[in-house]
C-alpha cells in the first residue's frame, strides 16, 4: 500500500514536470513577443526592450525555465506579466468559481443523465429509447456556444426565472452548469444504458430472476451497482476537464472562472499565468486520478492496489 | 406680440433651461465590458478600456476639456508658464487636494509620479513619451538616481526642464501615463498597485472581485466641489456582448462598454425604439493596408500608388456594416490638422492597371497579406485580395493571432502587405506627431516597430522635427499646416492604403443621461465623473 502511494506521488510529480515543461516551450516557441504585448503599439522600441528584460525574457530558454522552476519549488508561481499580481492570487480568486461550476455540471450531467440512460436501457427498442438516444445524441452535439445563448434569451431573458449571466448565488449557477449539463447528460445516458444492457444480459442477472426478485430489485440490487463502475471513472475525467475552466460557458455568462482566466492569458501571451494553469490543472487531474486509484477498490473489490 | 408667439417662446425658455439644468446628483450605474479589466495603475494601463476607467480614480495636471480636444488645468491651477526658449514648463498645484487617504497633494508626488514612469522596473508602456525630458535618459540607462529635468520648487511649485522644444509635450502631460499616485500607497501595494489604486480622484474604487465586477463609489471630499455626478459605477466584466445586449435591453446594465456587438447592429440601429439610446462618433483611428517599401514590387512608387488605385474602399465599409468613415488620407478628421481637401487616391482598377504595366508588372505578380484571423479581419483581407487580383496582384491570404502579425510586421522584409484591421493606429494623444513618429518615420522604421511599411525619408523626419520645436501659441496655425503638408507628402509616396476611420457606436439605457460627447470622449471614450441617472 505505501509502496503504492510513494510510486504513484512520483509518477504524479513527474507530469507536473513535463506538463510546465512542454507549456513553457511551446509558449517560448511562439512567434510573438510577450514585452511588446506588455508594452501596447505606442511604446518605442527602446522602452520594449527594456520591458523585456525588467521580465527576464532576455535570457535563454534554460535560464527562464530553470529560474521558473527555482521559484516553483518555494510555491511561487510568479506575477502575471500584464496586471503584475501574483499568479497564485489570480488562481485562488477562480478557484472557487471553477469548483461551483464544476460541481453544478457533474450533478446536473448525472440528474439527467441517469435517469435516462436507464429509463432507455429498460425499454430498449422502444419510443422512450429511440427518444432519449436522439436527444441524447442532439445534446452532445449541440454547440455550447449556441445553447448557452439559446438557455439565456429563453430561460432569462424571456421567461425571466435566472440571472442574465454574472457570478453569485445558486440562481446564477444554474443556466452554466446546466449548458454543460445537457451536453455530458448526452454521454451519461449513451454510457448509462449500453451499460446496463451489458450487465443485465449477464448470467446472474438471470439467477436473480430466476430466483424470484422483482424487476425492481434486480435493478437496485443487482445491476445498477456493476453499471455504475465506468461511470465513476467519467466523473472522474469530468473533474478534470471542468476543473481546467470552460472557457466557452465561462465568457458567455461572465463567470469568473480559470477558463476565462487562462484564455484571457493566452489572448496577451502572458507566460506566467498559462503555465500556472496548466501546472494547477494538471495537479487537479493527476489527484483526481489518484483518489480514483484509491476509491475504485472501495466499489469494486476485485480491483487490488498494485 | 402675438399671444401664441408668447406662449411659444415661454415654452422654448422653459425647455431651454431645462436642457441646462444641473444633473441629478446621486444614483449609479452599471457598466458592461467582455474583457477583464487589467490594471488600473495608470503608469500600467494603456487600452481603450482602461484609460477612461484610470480617469475615475486619478487626476493629472491637466486635462481636455469636455469632448473635446482642448487642454485646460485640473490639478493645476492654470495652463503652465513656458520659458521663452519652450524647454521649461512651470506647473502651480491647487492647494488643498488630498488623496483619498486624506494626506494633501504637493509638488514632490508630481516628482515621484513621472520618476515612476520612467523607472524601468515600473514596466511602463509610456517610458519613451517621457524620454524627452531633461536627463530622463540617464536616469532610464542607470546613469543617474534622479531626473535632472524634474524638479520640484516649494510645495506646490513644479518644473519640467527637456532636452528640446516639444509641441505635443502638453498632450503628454495629459496623458494618464502623468497621473499623481502617492508614494507610500504605491509601496503598499506591494508590486499590485494596479488593483489597489489610490488617487485623489472623483471616485473610489471600493471592491474588485477578480473576473466579476469593479465597484466605484463617490470621493465626498472631492475638490471640484460639483463632480461626479453619481455615487456610484460598477463595471461588470466577462459578459458575453450579446448577453450583455439583452440585459441593457430589461435595464440591468446602462452602458454597453464595448459598443453594439455586430451580431445585433443592424437590427438595433435600425429600430426606432433604440434611436434616442445610440451615440455614433468618428473615432481618431486609421485603418490601413501596410505596403513594405522594402520588398520586391512594393519598392516601386508607381506600384503602392496603383495598389491605392486599386482597393475599393466601400466594399470593404459594407463588410463592417457601414461603422466606419472612408479614409482619403492618413489624419482622422478629428485629429488637429486634418486637411478636409485631401482627395487621396479614387477607386480605378483600369488606371492602376495601366500603371502597373508601366512600371513593367503587367502580368501582376505574387504577395503576400498578412491579417489578424479574428472576424471581420479575413473577411476584409478577402476583399482586398479581390481586388488587388482584379488587377493583377496574386496575393495569398496569412490569417494569424495579432501577435503573430505584429511580429512578422515589425520585422524588415517579412511582410509585404499586412491589413492593420484590429491593430488599426489610435492617437496616443490629440496631435498629429502621433501619427508620425511612432509609425511613419525613420526613427520607427526597425525591429519590432510599428512602421510597418519601414518606410523612411530624411526630408520628412526632419521637417516634421522643426514643426515640433513650434512651441508658440501664435505658432501654432503654421505648425498644423507643415503636418498636414507632410501627410499629403507621405499619401503620394503611398506607404499605406489608408482606408477607414472607426466609427464607434455606443448604447445606453433610457434612464441614463449622456450625450455622445460622454459616451464618444475623444481621449477617454466614456466621461464617468459626469454620467448621471434620471430620477
Amino acid at each position: 500500500m505505501l509502496g503504492f502511494l510513494g510510486s504513484r506521488l512520483l509518477q504524479s510529480l513527474l507530469v507536473l514536470l513535463a506538463a510546465s515543461f512542454i507549456t513553457f516551450t511551446l509558449v517560448f516557441l511562439l512567434p510573438a513577443d510577450p514585452a511588446r504585448m506588455v508594452a501596447g503599439p505606442s511604446a518605442s522600441v527602446q522602452t520594449v526592450t527594456s520591458i523585456r528584460h525588467e521580465m527576464g525574457l532576455d535570457r535563454p530558454f534554460l535560464g527562464q525555465y530553470g529560474a521558473y522552476l527555482g521559484r516553483l519549488v518555494q510555491g511561487d508561481l510568479g506575477r502575471s506579466y500584464k496586471q503584475n499580481t501574483p499568479v497564485s492570487t489570480l488562481l485562488a480568486s477562480r478557484i472557487g468559481p471553477t469548483l461551483q461550476l464544476m460541481l453544478g455540471a457533474i450533478a446536473l450531467e448525472l440528474l439527467i443523465g441517469l435517469p435516462l440512460g436507464i429509463w432507455a436501457a429498460l425499454s430498449r427498442g422502444r419510443w422512450p429509447d429511440t427518444v432519449v438516444m436522439g436527444l441524447a445524441f442532439l445534446g452532445a452535439a449541440a454547440p455550447q456556444f449556441w445553447l448557452a445563448l439559446s438557455l439565456v434569451y429563453l430561460l432569462a431573458y424571456r421567461f425571466n426565472l435566472f440571472p442574465l449571466g454574472g457570478y453569485g448565488g445558486l440562481s446564477h449557477l444554474f443556466l452554466p452548469a446546466l449548458t454543460l449539463g445537457i451536453g455530458g447528460a448526452g454521454w451519461y445516458a449513451r454510457m448509462m444504458r449500453s451499460q446496463l444492457l451489458e450487465v443485465l444480459s449477464q448470467d446472474y442477472i438471470r439467477t436473480a430472476r430466476a430466483k424470484g426478485q422483482t424487476a425492481r430489485g434486480v435493478l437496485i440490487g443487482h445491476a445498477l451497482r456493476n453499471a455504475t463502475l465506468p461511470i465513476a471513472t467519467m466523473i472522474g475525467l469530468d473533474i478534470g476537464t471542468f476543473m481546467g475552466g470552460v472557457v466557452v460557458v465561462e465568457s458567455v455568462f461572465g463567470w469568473p472562472g480559470l477558463g476565462r482566466l487562462v484564455w484571457d492569458a493566452i489572448r496577451v501571451i502572458d507566460i506566467p499565468i498559462i503555465v500556472g494553469v496548466v501546472i494547477f490543472s494538471a495537479f487537479v487531474i493527476t489527484l483526481s486520478n489518484l483518489l480514483a486509484d484509491f476509491v475504485q477498490p472501495l466499489i469494486d473489490p476485485r480491483v487490488r492496489y498494485r | 406680440m402675438n399671444r401664441y408667439l408668447m406662449v411659444g417662446i415661454t415654452l422654448a425658455l422653459s425647455t431651454f433651461t431645462l436642457a441646462q439644468a444641473a444633473p441629478t446628483r446621486g444614483g449609479s450605474v452599471t457598466v458592461s465590458y467582455k474583457d477583464d479589466v487589467t490594471t488600473l495603475d495608470p503608469a500600467v494601463g494603456y487600452d481603450i478600456q482602461n484609460w477612461g476607467i484610470e480617469k475615475m480614480v486619478f487626476d493629472g495636471l491637466l486635462d481636455y476639456e469636455v469632448g473635446t480636444t482642448k487642454l485646460t488645468p485640473r490639478l493645476a491651477t492654470a495652463m503652465p508658464k513656458v520659458s521663452s526658449d519652450g524647454k521649461t514648463y512651470t506647473f502651480t498645484l491647487r492647494p488643498g487636494v488630498k488623496f483619498h487617504n486624506g494626506r494633501e497633494v504637493v509638488a514632490s508626488d508630481v516628482v515621484y509620479s513621472l520618476t515612476r514612469v520612467l523607472d524601468p522596473k515600473t514596466k511602463s508602456p509610456g517610458q519613451s513619451f517621457y524620454t524627452s525630458i531633461a536627463g530622463a535618459q540617464a536616469f532610464v540607462d542607470g546613469k543617474a538616481k534622479t531626473v535632472s529635468g524634474l524638479k520640484a520648487v516649494g510645495k506646490y511649485g513644479v518644473t519640467v526642464a527637456l532636452e528640446a522644444p516639444n509641441a505635443a509635450f502638453l498632450n503628454i502631460m495629459a496623458m494618464n501615463f502623468a497621473f499623481v499616485v502617492p508614494k507610500e500607497a504605491v509601496a503598499a501595494a506591494n508590486g499590485d498597485f494596479g488593483h489597489k489604486p489610490l488617487g485623489t480622484g472623483p471616485f473610489k474604487l471600493t471592491s474588485w472581485p477578480s473576473g466579476q465586477q469593479l465597484v466605484f463609489e463617490r470621493n465626498p471630499s472631492y475638490y471640484l466641489p460639483s463632480l461626479p455626478y453619481l455615487d456610484k459605477v460598477t463595471i461588470k466584466v466577462g459578459l458575453d456582448p450579446s448577453v450583455a445586449f439583452l440585459s441593457l435591453t430589461r435595464g440591468e446594465v446602462d452602458i454597453l462598454g464595448d459598443g453594439i456587438p455586430p451580431a445585433q447592429f443592424l437590427q438595433v440601429v435600425k429600430d426606432p425604439k433604440y434611436k434616442a439610446s445610440i451615440f455614433s462618433q468618428t473615432t481618431v483611428n486609421t485603418s490601413y493596408m501596410s505596403l513594405n517599401t522594402g520588398v520586391g514590387p512594393l519598392k516601386d512608387l508607381r506600384v503602392r500608388q496603383a495598389i491605392n488605385m486599386a482597393i475599393n474602399k466601400t466594399k470593404v465599409l459594407r463588410i463592417i456594416n457601414g461603422r466606419g468613415a472612408l479614409a482619403k488620407g492618413y489624419l482622422p478628421p478629428l485629429m488637429p490638422g486634418y486637411d478636409a481637401s485631401e482627395v487621396g487616391y479614387k477607386y480605378d482598377p483600369a488606371a492602376a492597371k495601366a500603371l502597373l504595366a508601366k512600371a513593367g508588372f503587367a502580368g501582376g505578380f505574387d504577395t503576400v497579406l498578412y491579417t489578424t484571423s479574428t472576424d471581420p479581419n479575413p473577411r476584409i483581407a478577402q476583399s482586398l485580395q479581390q481586388d488587388l487580383a482584379a488587377v493583377g496582384i496574386r496575393a495569398s491570404i496569412k490569417s494569424q493571432a495579432q501577435s503573430t502579425v505584429t511580429e512578422a510586421a515589425g520585422t524588415k522584409n517579412t511582410a509585404p502587405l499586412v491589413w492593420s484591421g484590429g491593430m488599426a493606429w489610435t492617437q496616443d494623444f490629440p496631435d498629429p506627431s502621433d501619427f508620425f513618429w511612432p509609425i511613419l518615420s525613420c526613427k520607427s522604421a526597425v525591429q519590432g516597430g510599428y512602421n510597418w511599411p519601414f518606410y523612411c525619408d530624411k526630408a520628412l523626419d526632419a521637417r516634421a522635427a522643426r514643426a515640433d520645436q513650434l512651441v508658440a501659441p501664435a505658432q501654432q496655425v503654421a505648425r498644423l499646416k507643415e503636418y498636414a503638408s507632410i501627410f499629403a507628402a507621405l499619401n503620394k509616396q503611398a506607404p499605406w492604403v489608408p482606408i477607414y476611420h472607426e466609427v464607434r457606436y455606443m448604447m445606453k439605457s433610457e434612464r441614463l443621461v449622456a450625450d455622445s460627447s460622454l459616451l464618444n470622449d475623444p481621449i477617454h471614450n466614456i466621461d464617468y465623473e459626469r454620467l448621471s441617472v434620471s430620477k
